[in-house]
Formats: C-alpha cells, sequence, structure tokens
C-alpha cells in the first residue's frame, strides 16, 4: 500500500500515521485518500460516517447534495465539530463550516445535528450506535456554502429591537445605574443568549415568516430589555411589538426550548412578554 | 508522558531556532525559503463590483433544508400543529354540515336527525366506532391540549422535560379518550 502513497501524504509524513480515515465518496477529496485507506482497514477502528450537507456557490446550478466521510473514533476528539475539523484537515479542505472558540460560547458552529439545531461544539459524537450521523446548515436559511447560513435577516431583526440601554434620566449619584439584587436576578437565563440563531432556526413559524417574526432569539433579547429595571424605553418597546406579526406569530411550538444548547428558555421569554402586553 | 513532554518541547525549540545553514544553503537553493507557491489566484475588486458579485451570489443561494430533516417527534407530534389542525377539521366540518343543511330541503337530501341516526345504526360495529373515534379524537385532543395551551399562556409548564412529557401524555390521554368516546360512551 505504501507505494500507492502519493508524494503528498509522503513528504507529510504525520499525515501517513494520522489517519485512520477514509474518503467515502469524494473524488475531488480523495487528495490523501490512499493512506487514510490503508489506515482505516488496519487494527480496530471505532468507525463513523458522517454525512455532511454540501453546496458551492461557485457552481450554483448543481443541486445541493450529501456526502459521506468516515472517521475513526478512536482517533477523534468527542464533540462533532472535532470530527468536522478533522474531515477538513484531513480528509476534504473544501467542506466549510464556521466555528471559533469551540467551548459554547462564541455560537458560530450552530448547525443542524442529526435533527436538532445545537452548537457543533457542545454536541458529543454519538458512539451507542453505529448509525450515520447527519449534519445539515441551520434550517430553513439562505445557504452561504456547505453549513454556513447566510444569518443576514437575523442581525437585522437583532438590530431592530435597539438591544442597548435606553434611559433619558442620569444615575442619582452620577456614576452608574443601580439595581436591586430582585432586579438583577431577573435578567438570569436571559444575559447568557449568545445569539446562535438555533432556537429561531427550530421555529416552523419563523420558517414561514422570518420576514416579519421577529423569531424566538431576538424575542428573548427583547424581553431582556423588557424586564431590564435599568431601561426606562419599555413602554416604546412593547409598542413595537404590538402587531400581529413581530411577536403573536409564536404559537407556542417550542421546539425554541427544546432546541437551545445553552439551556435557555425562549419560549418562556415570550409567554413572559405576551402575559405583560395582555395584563 | 512528563519526560515525553519535554522531548518534545526540546525538539519544539529547536524546530523553532532558525538554522542558519540550512536557511543560508538548503532552502535558498530549493527555493523554500520564505515563499510557498499556491495554485490560487486572487483578484482585486472594487466595493461596488463586490456588491454586485454578493448580491448575483444571493440570487443564487438554496435555502436549507427544514421540514424534512428536522427532528420528526418535533415537527410531527407538535401539539401546536396539531392543535391547529383539528381546529380547522371541526370549524371546517361544521361549515360544511351546515351548509348541506341549508341547502339540503332544496336538493331533497335527508339531513334530520332521525334519518342521519338511522343510516349510522345500519353501519356495522367496527365503521360505527372508527367513524365516532375519527370525531372524538380530534375533540379529545383539542380540549385537552386546548388546556395546556392555556396554562403555557399563564407561563406555566416551560421546563424542557415538563414539555416533552405533557406532549406524550396528550398524545396517550386523546388516543385513550377518544377511544373511550367512541365504543364505550
Amino acid at each position: 500500500m505504501a507505494a500507492l502513497r502519493s508524494s503528498a501524504s509522503r513528504l507529510l509524513g504525520a499525515a501517513a500515521s494520522r489517519p485512520a480515515l477514509r474518503a467515502a465518496v469524494a473524488p475531488a477529496a480523495a487528495v490523501r485518500g490512499m493512506a487514510q485507506v490503508a489506515d482505516a482497514a488496519s487494527g480496530d477502528a471505532n468507525l463513523k460516517t458522517f454525512q455532511i450537507y454540501r453546496w458551492n456557490p461557485d457552481t450554483p446550478s448543481e443541486k445541493p447534495r450529501m456526502q459521506s466521510y468516515t472517521l475513526d473514533l478512536n482517533k477523534t476528539g468527542p464533540m462533532v465539530l472535532d470530527a468536522l475539523i478533522r474531515i477538513k484537515n484531513e480528509l476534504d479542505p473544501t467542506v466549510t463550516f464556521r466555528r471559533s472558540c469551540r467551548e459554547g460560547i462564541c455560537g458560530s458552529c450552530a448547525m443542524n445535528i442529526n435533527g436538532t439545531n445545537t452548537l457543533a461544539c457542545l454536541c458529543r459524537i454519538p458512539t451507542e450506535d453505529k448509525a450515520e450521523l447527519k449534519i445539515y446548515p441551520l434550517p430553513h436559511t439562505f445557504v452561504v456554502k456547505d453549513l454556513v447560513p447566510d444569518l443576514t435577516q437575523f442581525y437585522k431583526q437583532y438590530k431592530s429591537i435597539k438591544p442597548y440601554l435606553q434611559r433619558d434620566t442620569p444615575a442619582p449619584d452620577g456614576k452608574e445605574y443601580r439595581q436591586s439584587k430582585a432586579d438583577r436576578k431577573k435578567l438570569d437565563g436571559l444575559y447568557e443568549c449568545i445569539l446562535c440563531a438555533c432556537c429561531s432556526t427550530s421555529c416552523p413559524s419563523y420558517w414561514w415568516n422570518s420576514e416579519e417574526y421577529l423569531g424566538p432569539a431576538i424575542l428573548l433579547q427583547s424581553y431582556r430589555w423588557l424586564v431590564d429595571s435599568r431601561d426606562e424605553k419599555t413602554a416604546q418597546r412593547k409598542d413595537a411589538l404590538n402587531n400581529s406579526m413581530s411577536l403573536y406569530r409564536c404559537h407556542t411550538i417550542l421546539n425554541c426550548t427544546r432546541t437551545c444548547p445553552k439551556g435557555l428558555n425562549p419560549g418562556l421569554a415570550i409567554a413572559q412578554i405576551k402575559k405583560s402586553m395582555a395584563f | 508522558m512528563i519526560a515525553q513532554r519535554a522531548g518534545t518541547t526540546a525538539l519544539r525549540r529547536v524546530a523553532a531556532t532558525p538554522n542558519a545553514f540550512f536557511a543560508a544553503n538548503t532552502a535558498a537553493r530549493l527555493g523554500l525559503a520564505h515563499t510557498q507557491t499556491r495554485p490560487v489566484a486572487t483578484q482585486k475588486l472594487t466595493p461596488a463590483d463586490g456588491a454586485a458579485l454578493l448580491a448575483k451570489q444571493r440570487l443564487a443561494r438554496p435555502v436549507s433544508p427544514h421540514l424534512e430533516i428536522y427532528d420528526k417527534q418535533q415537527t410531527w407530534f407538535g401539539g401546536s400543529a396539531w392543535q391547529r389542525i383539528t381546529g380547522s377539521a371541526f370549524s371546517g366540518g361544521l361549515y360544511v354540515f351546515a351548509t348541506a343543511y341549508l341547502a339540503a330541503p332544496v336538493l331533497g337530501w335527508h339531513l334530520e336527525s332521525a334519518s342521519l341516526a338511522a343510516a349510522f345504526g345500519a353501519l356495522p360495529f367496527a365503521v360505527k366506532g372508527a367513524v365516532k373515534f375519527l370525531a372524538a379524537w380530534p375533540f379529545v385532543f383539542h380540549a385537552i391540549n386546548g388546556v395546556r395551551h392555556l396554562t403555557f399562556d399563564m407561563a406555566i409548564g416551560f421546563h424542557r422535560q415538563s414539555i416533552i412529557k405533557t406532549g406524550w401524555y396528550l398524545w396517550g390521554a386523546s388516543i385513550v379518550g377518544g377511544l373511550y368516546l367512541a365504543f364505550l360512551a
């Protein structure tokens, strides 16, 4: 088998000793494919196949397709992001996805893994079965490339709710806007949101109405500013939501709460807004 | 482990130190010193051209898959969706029957309670049960889930686990209730 190795893999000695990978379909991906096939065949490899959504903007007429990659889990980190990074590094450098912090605080690697939206860096690779793991971009978003969704509309909507402290009266002590412990506690479970868009893109209502409906993530942020005791524009903020689309397209489907990778509760925040508008 | 680590650290240090001999001789001759040839060409774009390219690309972007790939349990068994479906079926059914009832004398149909009851009584037991279940299940589902949504409106019951649990209880209770109304009541 060694004779079949490409000169590239022999030059990069590390690549030959590392892999245990197999480029399943991918003719274009098989740059270092030979060495990988050889490695995977030897020993007691714990193989897992990842199916990844592919679409390339350079060939826009080609339909999006699923491409399979097989990795040896014994040589891969525990999280889906580890697998994606290995696939990109060692199998197919054209696989495109966003990632940054790898610890669930930046929200870049939000994607649909095995049917639910989550952060790839916080999602363990399921090891109990041999089933293929399916990875799609966030549902019902425009795809920039592969797993990268276009979040322009999401960010525009975030901007539209004025996500910053608005007040006219200066602080009584001239230094800072003080808040009681009880008031501060109201912000717990709201300020932790990292705007990964997992919840908004899990919401069927947002799928069909993303032009006008704000979606769970942005409404959770709305609520974060509505309950802030230091904010003085509560009435205006409520007025902005008081129409048939912005808020009331929420039909309490609650996919948002079930999918939030940070364990927050957008569904509850929306219910609180509705309640405060009603009474 | 520590010894090994110390070894790699030392190796790294050596690798990081510029090797004067290598730089002067081998590297320069091989053309490896500082430049790397890459088979990639870049082109300069004016901001206007860039925006035009982006606009063109945006038109071609596909919408990522949604309903067909999302967790089936959440999309196909969602209480909210079925609340709407059962409610629409009932109000639709009411409109259809009421309109037909109004038109019945003109068209010569017999939709009076007595003739409907006689027609229904002539059906075999299994068909009777199935027809009754088809009406009873949506009714029970809509009633129970209606109460569930009223509690949601009061901001109660939003724990992740209780959402999942009450979702399944809803299906179980509505099927049992529907069967009860269809066969026993």
